[in-house]
């Protein structure tokens, strides 16, 4: 059988002795600017994410101590209405898209097998991009209202209605900051996106069809796809607003007759693809992590190929579901009420392949288990009151409620932030080559499990008892009072177990126990490589015939190959 | 089934050239960000409140003449670095440049003519706010892909650039191609639907 020995270069390889070379602090720091390796700039993206997910968080925080009591003045109002804004920015374009790109940065060269990206320099123009952009947003709270005078952050909110951000309602830069920053952050999203496609397409080792492409890439690849289409228009509408506020033009200029809702329209045909843009990277996460820790190969992998595709183009067609109360014909309503309904489908058929992947499975609940485990459930809760939202008629009680926040927070949360822990608790071995403390770990999930459901379950009731989004402070009679203050606590120790979680990544790296190559026994290619991967990954080309390249190379007496097609 | 010798490695494995899906992953992005600009002054046609008006354009039939025929020029240049001629492929490569170039001139008078003339600059009314930004945001994607076209032509003056070069340069066609398909949608919307 010595013909049938698959050539997985890497685990025949010994570790490259890394020699501990003294540099100073300022050579490192060089290396790590100029670098162009995709395994480099992915820890990058993901550094970068997690510090601004702590300041995002922070502001979390801050908007819940406010909100905690009644008549609060803990915060003044503007800059009340600076930290939702900026939260919500924040935790969408620093953390969201940067976090998921990092991770399809390291990981989808290394699971096709590739020696780096397609484009390794327009890669680290993107990630320089994408960094500026944040530094470019934060910078407005020195420098929102010109050096001269006090500073401001944006404070239009993330969705930055018109015509309130006019100049004559928003004065100062601090709105420009916000619609610059987008736009620069936009151009690194979409070299990136680009980059992403290229890779998947056109450096797939010998043998990696696109059928036997891990689900990870394939979902990045749509993800990639849909980004192109999905970040343009943003960037579009920020051009508009920037054309409008520096150069007298009139877009959205009510009094010359521009129309505002022409902004909202624009601006939802980004922002809600976008919310499949954050997701659908954490689907192809969980489907990565629960095959392996349920020791049973995924169920349906073409139909969750096929979901995902699904679920692209079925997301470029229900924007309007979030301009139910602007007032739309009663065709436009039906319209984007029954497709938003239809995305339930292939959504449905992801979560019923999960749950069948684990069925019969030997599951190990290991930490990145866990986390994808409840990631299934709050995703499925949250589908479900999407599918309430997408209604019309319950859309027009419930829009602009704390209804609406706890539903996008269970997908933002429940789904993304909870998988892309299990990401990290995945892959950090493979990075850093060393293994995350599971007693933190589990401390960090159940911590953040239970905050989690304190916070964001309650925030649906007070939905439906009437707290509308986006407001300062409420009188005490209107019987929201206990509500707030449990999910301001349950706030508190989501943020506890994110400091918990911070901490296991330091200690980690420099206490954790060695790794090993494939820690989990896993049968993607990354974990044919040493941990941390080499320069390259790949010393030869590999080459695969299924989809559980290892599992081939564990088990030659019964390999995938022979039973795929 | 181990009998079956595995013999893979003699599986014919091609892939995509990177380049081109690259360029069409761009091309892909622009049409999007285009159809934004496009829907936006679609919308607005008619809802200016003051100024002037649509009908103060003027068809610019020479101007598009030259920019679609800068497409032929361009495709037959391929050819000829795909023969490996280089002479005539510097040859049509310079004349393409000069369309585009002809293509941007014309435009720059045309908005002398409304600006001057016309008083029409993009904070006048709606109409010069979205007709600047539409025909301006396509004028750049010319200018950009004059100046990468200038130094494709700039490499193959100093010999720089030959035959196996062939993919670039046609991936930097594609880019020139869809600017120039982007113009037949601009002209067709504001030249005629618009006016």
């Amino acid at each position: 059988m010595a013909d049938q020995t698959l050539p997985i270069a890497g685990t025949l390889d010994l570790t490259p002795p890394r020699i501990e070379e003294r540099v100073s602090v300022l050579e490192w720091l060089h290396g790590w600017v100029i670098t162009v390796d995709h395994k480099r700039l992915g820890i990058l993206y993901v550094v970068y994410s997690i510090v601004f997910l702590l300041v995002g968080g922070v502001e979390a925080l801050l908007i819940r101590i406010q909100l905690a009591v009644p008549n609060s003045h803990f915060l003044a109002p503007e800059f009340y209405n600076e930290m939702f804004t900026m939260h919500g920015t924040t935790m969408v374009f620093l953390v969201g898209m940067p976090i998921l790109f990092g991770f399809a940065n390291y990981l989808v060269p290394l699971m096709i097998g590739a020696r780096d990206m397609a484009y390794p320099r327009l890669n680290a123009f993107s990630f320089w991009l994408t960094a500026f952009g944040g530094m470019l947003l934060y910078y407005s709270f020195i420098g929102g209202f010109g050096l001269y005078g006090m500073g401001a952050a944006p404070d239009v909110g993330w969705w930055a209605y018109a015509p309130l951000t006019a100049k004559a309602f928003s004065p100062g830069h601090a709105t420009d900051y916000w619609a610059l920053a987008l736009i620069v952050s936009g151009f690194g999203t979409l070299g990136t996106a680009i980059n992403v496609i290229a890779t998947t397409l056109s450096m797939r080792c010998r043998g990696m069809t696109l059928m036997r492409m891990p689900l990870f890439v394939w979902l990045m690849l749509v993800v990639s796809g849909l980004t192109l289409v999905t970040i343009t228009p943003l960037t579009a509408a920020q051009i508009m607003l920037v054309i409008d506020r520096y150069l007298g033009g009139h877009f959205f200029d009510t009094q010359a007759g521009g129309s505002a809702v022409v902004w909202m329209h624009f601006f939802w045909i980004f922002g809600h693809p976008e919310v499949y843009v954050l997701v659908m990277p954490v689907f192809g996460v969980a489907s990565e992590i629960i095959p392996v820790f349920s020791r049973k190969a995924i169920f349906g992998y073409p139909a969750m190929v096929a979901a995902s595709v699904g679920i692209a183009f079925v997301s470029l067609g229900v924007w309007a579901h979030h301009m139910f109360t602007v007032g739309m014909t009663s065709v436009g309503n039906t319209f984007f009420a029954l497709s938003t309904m239809l995305v339930g489908i292939p959504t449905g058929i992801k979560i019923f392949n999960w749950v069948a992947t684990l069925w019969g499975g030997k599951i190990r609940f290991r930490v990145p288990m866990l986390f994808c485990i409840a990631f299934i459930f709050q995703f499925l809760l949250a589908g479900l009151t999407g599918i309430m939202l997408s209604a019309a008629p319950w859309n027009w009680q419930l829009h602009n409620s704390y209804f609406v926040i706890a539903h996008f927070h269970y997908v933002l949360v429940g789904a993304i932030v909870f998988n892309i822990f299990a990401a990290i608790y995945y892959w950090y071995p493979k990075v850093t080559g060393r293994m995350m403390s599971e007693t933190l770990g589990k401390w960090h999930f159940w911590l953040f499990f239970i905050g989690f459901h304190i916070t964001f379950d309650t925030m649906h009731f007070l939905g439906f008892m009437g707290m509308p989004r986006s407001i300062y402070t409420y009188e005490p009679d209107r019987g929201w009072n206990h509500l707030n203050m449990i999910i301001s606590i349950g706030g508190m120790i989501q943020g506890i177990a994110v400091l918990i979680f911070a901490w296991n990544l330091i200690h980690s790296y420099l206490r954790g126990k060695e790794a090993g190559n494939d820690p989990w026994d896993a049968w993607t290619l990354e974990w044919s490589t040493p941990s941390p991967p080499p320069v390259y990954n790949f010393s030869a080309d590999p080459e695969v015939r299924s989809r559980r390249p290892l599992w081939d190379l564990k088990h030659p007496d019964d390999p995938d190959w022979k039973y795929e097609q | 089934m181990s009998a079956i010798p595995m013999s893979h490695s003699a599986e014919p494995w091609s892939l995509p050239s990177r380049g081109r899906v690259a360029m069409l992953s761009l091309i892909i992005g622009e049409t999007a960000l285009f159809t934004i600009f496009v829907v936006a002054y679609i919308y607005y046609i008619g809802k200016s409140l003051t100024g002037p008006t649509p009908q103060v354009l003027e068809l610019p039939i020479f101007n598009t003449v030259c920019l679609l025929s800068s497409s032929v020029t361009i495709w037959l240049a391929e050819r000829q670095i795909e023969r490996g001629k280089m002479g005539p492929f510097a040859a049509w490569w310079a004349f393409t440049i000069a369309l585009g170039v002809v293509f941007i001139v014309g435009t720059g008078m045309e908005w002398h003519k409304l600006i001057y003339l016309d008083g029409l600059t993009i904070h006048t009314n709606l109409f010069g706010t979205t007709f600047y930004s539409l025909v301006g945001l396509h004028a750049t994607h010319v200018v950009v892909g004059l100046v990468m076209l200038t130094i494709v032509l700039l490499f193959t003056l100093t010999g720089r650039l030959n035959p196996s070069h062939n993919e670039r340069v046609q991936t930097l066609a594609l880019y020139w191609h869809f600017v120039d398909a982007v113009w037949v949608v601009v002209f067709t919307v504001v030249y005629i639907v618009g006016r």
